[in-house]
This record gives structure tokens, C-alpha cells and sequence, in this order.
């Protein structure tokens, strides 16, 4: 099987999703003999190319362009399948990113064919691949496989691989210029710098201990039982997204794919039913502590400790026995 | 502004889950459906462009007869006529075939913008907006938080990771996918209820629209996932659970 591995670059950088695509790449090619490339596209980025070229790959192609300084889906689009009609992969993977949703499918579209996003894992049957993915928000798993002839495209959900576990080669690999037409008549859309909103008030990534509601908190006025809990144990309170836009905490408290990625000792989720999103912004935490009444929330998929039940009973429960036990 | 929404209906949140026996779709019978929440926003958007710039609301969506329940949701909330397109098997269809049937459907209407969710909260492949952008040969821009409607432009705050934003100028015709939380979504009113019986709604079977059926993808199978974790229950009352608990998290993880 021939692999291609689109990274994905910020300033010169791969992101930490690309070296987990990566990883996978490697596992998939040592099980079956396959051929693995590693993309890098951009402008500018050939030093990124040759420190890839320290992995164990068969091959990194760099993709270079004046109008691929900055990130457009068309532009990328463009560059990319004269990647692949050059490259030839049977399989081309990318990281699940922002990034990437806004243009892979688009490519994959562009040939003709289809993609599976969001993968967790894979299985090799007989020499076909079947991906898994999430689907009703976690609550279940799925195989899908493809249908038809390649090039089969599909993208990787952020910490699904190991990207510690990235195979560095003893000697480097070469680097292959692959030449691209474009013309910046074919870009439709105009980025213009990215920025940050505001200044991250609270950097939930220091705590030690998160606190963190969900929908299961209900209103407004119910946050302060939580934050009461949250400074009792020395903690910071935290939500996930629909909390943060209702307004009933501020956006630089959101953990999730879109807020902050933290990894505290503990975690204590309360009334988050544990979608993708949020998942993967804590799952890397040390101790889980989920409350839910839904005994089937995904939340307890990644739980250490889980108790099925009324947040608004089981709250100030804890908070009683903090207090009592403190003093 | 011809603005278009693609809508999806999808099981109600807190709907219990259970595996059809066929092993490749969820149990439908006896479980509430609901408007897919991401594409509420998306509606909520349109309406507020056409309050803002006039022009019409079309709310597009596919799926078995009980869609237009959805539909004449969107209706009641001040979107002008509904277009249903009926596939009974819809659930079935992979993302690009889902794509080229609505791409059929919004050709035929020839809307300025289209709009619809970042992704669906059943399947969550979040494709279909770009899919939708490739297959009318349109321009695109996702996970949008603010849209400035120009002469001939469309100026689009995109969420990028982690915190950061960025604006995007393209031209219309296009499509937009809309990130979560950009607005309040809106109530139907008694009034936007009553209005919207006398609203119409075209169905077209799927199968009219002429697109090839070929998929790329085959959905195997469906199933409950294995725990990555070896999750803890505790039980009791209240408090009894939490007894049990802080006493856990000081003694056996020792976190606290």
C-alpha cells in the first residue's frame, strides 16, 4: 500500500496531530509492506521537510509555492492533487484539524472520491482497511471501509496515535521537490492574518485541579455551586463549549477542541455527556471523576471514578463532605 | 439575498440509544428528533441577514418524512418555504452522496449564500458544507463566527484552533459552514406558528434528482465502543457517594 501523510505546518512547525498521523503512517506501512510519504506544504518550509526526513519514512515530499504562504482551501486543493497524481498513493492521511475539515473533503471531491473523517483506529481484514470513527457524539463506534479504487482519503482524530512513538531512521531520507501549477486566479478566498480574540484570562493548563460543567448544569444560576466546589478543592472551574455559548462562563474557560487542551491531576466533569470535542481537550488528564445521570454518557468511557446520578444532589454532597472532612 | 440552510434532523439529545438489528443504524422507533443543534445556528444566521439585507430564507432538508417535522420548525421560526428531499434510506448515504443529492436540490434554486451547520451531532463527518462548495464550483469558508455581507463580497470571521480567529474575504455565491455559539437562536412564536402553516414545502424524492448512486464509503457496522478505561462505579446515596469518593481520590488515586 502506498501511503501519502499530509502534515500540517504553523510558522515553519508541525502541529503534535501531524507526528500522530505520521506514527499511524508508520504502523499501517509495517504492516503491510507499504510505501510511506510525508507531505510538507507551504512556503518556505524546506528545513521543516529535511527534520522529517530524520523519521523512518520512504519519502518526503516538499511542496513549495509563493501562494501557499498562507493557508487557503483552494490553493491547497490545487497543490495538492498534483501531489497525488504525481505520488500515486493508494491512501492519503491527514490530522483531523480545523484546517484540514476546510479542504480535504474538497480534494477528496475534487478526484472524485470520498473521505472517512475523524478516525480513531484501524484494522487491516485481508488486506483491507476499515476505519473507525465516532458517531452520534461518542454514544457509538463505527467501521467504515471504502468503496471503489483509490486514492482513499482519510483523516485522524488529535491523540487516536501515539505520536511519541514517531520512528527516527539512522540514516535521513531524501527530500522530493514536487513542482505545482497554480495561479492565484484559482484562489477565491482572502485570509487575512489570524489573531487572538483577547488575552487568555485564566490559563487553565497551570491547574492543578479542573472543575468543569456541562449542559447538566442547566442555568446560570446554578455556576456558583460548581465554583464553590472548584475553589474547595483548590481548583479552577471550567465547561465545555454550549456552556461558554450560552455566556454563562467566559470563552478562556472552555476546554475542547476549540478552548484549551488541559491535563490536571483531577478532572472532575460534571453534567458533560463527554462528545468528541470536549473529550479530547481533558482525556489526557491523570484522574477522571465523571457525574452524569445518563449511565451511557460517553463521559465514563474515559472515567476513572464515575458516579450515575443528580449533579444537583451530588454537589453539594461533595462540598459537605469537603468541608467536613477539612475541618 | 437568496439565502438557503441545509438542515438536518437528528435524534433528540438525550435520546436512549439502542443498535438496530441490521448492526448499521440506531433503533428509530420510540426516540424524539430534533433539529441538528449546529445547523439551528446556521438558520438563526440566515434570518438575520434577511432582517438585515431582505431577501428570502429557504430551509433545505433530506431524510425520511419526518424531516419536514424540522423543516416546519424552521418555518415557524421565519424561514419563507422549505424544500424536503425525501430519501427513506437517507441514513444509509455516504457523505459525498448526501452532498451531490442536496447539490442537485440547491442547483435547481441558485441561492446567494447557503449556509448550514460545522457538522451533524448523529453521523459528525462535517462535510457537507465543503462537499456542497466543491460540487456547485463555489468558494467556501468553515467554522464561521460573524459574516459581513459587501457589493459583491462576503467578509467571514473563521475560528481557527485554539483560541485564534481569522478573517476570510471571498466573493458570492458561496457557502458557509457556522461554528457553534455565533448567535442566540431564536423561539418560534405562536404568530411565526400560525404563519407557517400557509408556508409551503416542496418535496422531492431523491431518487428524481438524477445522482448516481456509487458510493465511496460502506458503513459496516455500528456498535456500543470498548471502554478505553476501566471506569470505577461508586454507589449509594448522595452522600455515601461522595464519602466514597473523596475518600477514593485522597487514598487510592491520591489527587487530592
Amino acid at each position: 500500500m502506498n501511503i501519502l501523510v499530509v502534515t500540517e505546518q504553523h510558522s515553519g512547525a508541525c502541529n503534535k496531530t501531524s507526528f500522530e498521523a505520521l506514527a499511524a503512517g508508520q504502523q499501517l506501512a509495517a504492516e503491510n509492506s507499504g510505501h510511506l510519504a510525508a507531505v510538507v506544504i507551504g512556503k518556505g518550509v524546506a528545513a521543516l521537510a529535511d527534520e522529517l526526513a530524520g523519521a523512518k519514512l520512504d519519502e518526503v515530499l516538499l511542496v513549495e509555492h509563493d501562494l501557499l504562504e498562507a493557508y487557503t482551501p483552494d490553493g491547497f486543493t490545487t497543490a495538492l492533487s498534483q501531489a497525488i497524481a504525481q505520488a500515486q498513493p493508494d491512501l492519503v492521511l491527514f490530522p483531523h484539524t480545523y484546517q484540514v475539515r476546510d479542504f480535504a473533503p474538497q480534494l477528496a471531491a475534487s478526484l472524485g472520491k470520498g473521505m472517512i473523517g475523524d478516525c480513531v483506529a484501524y484494522r487491516l481484514e485481508n488486506g483491507r482497511i476499515v476505519f473507525v470513527r465516532q458517531m452520534f457524539q461518542g454514544r457509538t463506534a463505527a467501521d467504515v471501509s471504502f468503496e471503489g479504487p483509490g486514492p482513499w482519503f482519510a483523516s485522524l482524530q488529535a491523540g487516536a496515535f501515539r505520536g511519541d512513538k514517531l520512528a527516527q531512521a539512522a540514516t535521513k531520507t531524501a527530500v522530493k521537490k514536487v513542482a505545482v501549477n497554480l495561479d492565484a486566479a484559482q484562489i477565491r478566498t482572502k485570509p487575512e492574518a489570524p489573531f487572538q480574540e483577547t488575552k487568555q484570562a485564566v490559563d487553565l493548563t497551570q491547574a492543578p485541579i479542573l472543575v468543569a460543567v456541562g449542559r447538566g448544569i442547566k442555568a446560570p444560576e446554578n455556576i456558583p455551586l460548581a465554583a464553590q466546589l472548584a475553589k474547595l478543592l483548590g481548583g479552577e472551574l471550567c465547561a465545555s463549549r454550549p456552556i461558554c455559548d450560552e455566556g454563562w462562563l467566559p470563552m478562556d474557560r472552555q476546554v475542547g477542541s476549540s478552548g484549551q487542551t488541559v491535563a490536571p491531576k483531577l478532572y472532575l466533569a460534571l453534567g458533560i455527556s463527554g462528545a468528541i470535542q470536549h473529550v479530547v481537550g481533558m482525556k489526557g488528564s491523570r484522574t477522571i471523576v465523571a457525574i452524569n445521570k445518563d449511565a451511557h454518557a460517553p463521559i465514563f468511557e474515559v472515567a476513572d471514578y464515575g458516579i450515575v446520578g443528580d449533579i444537583f444532589e451530588l454537589i453539594p454532597a461533595l462540598t459537605h463532605e469537603l468541608e467536613k472532612t477539612k475541618a | 439575498m437568496k439565502l438557503l440552510v441545509c438542515i438536518k434532523q437528528v435524534p433528540a439529545k438525550d435520546a436512549p440509544l439502542a443498535i438496530a438489528e441490521s448492526g448499521k443504524w440506531i433503533r428509530e422507533t420510540d426516540i424524539g428528533f430534533e433539529m441538528n443543534e449546529p445547523d439551528g445556528f446556521a438558520l438563526e444566521e440566515a434570518l438575520r441577514l434577511k432582517e438585515k439585507h431582505g431577501g428570502e430564507v429557504i430551509a433545505l432538508s433530506m431524510g425520511p418524512e419526518r424531516a419536514k417535522q424540522t423543516i416546519k420548525e424552521a418555518l415557524a421560526k421565519g424561514a419563507d418555504r422549505g424544500i424536503h428531499v425525501a430519501d427513506d434510506k437517507f441514513f444509509a448515504l455516504d457523505p459525498l452522496l448526501v452532498a451531490r443529492s442536496l447539490a442537485a436540490a440547491v442547483e435547481r434554486e441558485k441561492p446567494d449564500l447557503i449556509l448550514t451547520g460545522l457538522q451533524s451531532d448523529d453521523q459528525g463527518s462535517g462535510q457537507t458544507g465543503v462537499l456542497l462548495a466543491q460540487l456547485l464550483a463555489l468558494p467556501h469558508a468553515t467554522l464561521i463566527m460573524q459574516i459581513e455581507v459587501h457589493e459583491s463580497r462576503l467578509r467571514v470571521k473563521r475560528e481557527l484552533e485554539a483560541g485564534w480567529f481569522q478573517w476570510i474575504d471571498l466573493p458570492w455565491p458561496a457557502v458557509l459552514t457556522i461554528q457553534s455559539g455565533i448567535n442566540k437562536v431564536r423561539y418560534a412564536t405562536l404568530k411565526g406558528i400560525m404563519a407557517s402553516k400557509k408556508k409551503e414545502i416542496a418535496t422531492i424524492a431523491r431518487e428524481s434528482l438524477g445522482v448516481s448512486s456509487e458510493a465511496t464509503q460502506r458503513l459496516e457496522r455500528i456498535y456500543v465502543p470498548q471502554k478505553a478505561k476501566k471506569t470505577e462505579f461508586i454507589t449509594g446515596t448522595p452522600a455515601e457517594a461522595a464519602a466514597k469518593l473523596v475518600e477514593k481520590l485522597r487514598h487510592e488515586a491520591r489527587v487530592l
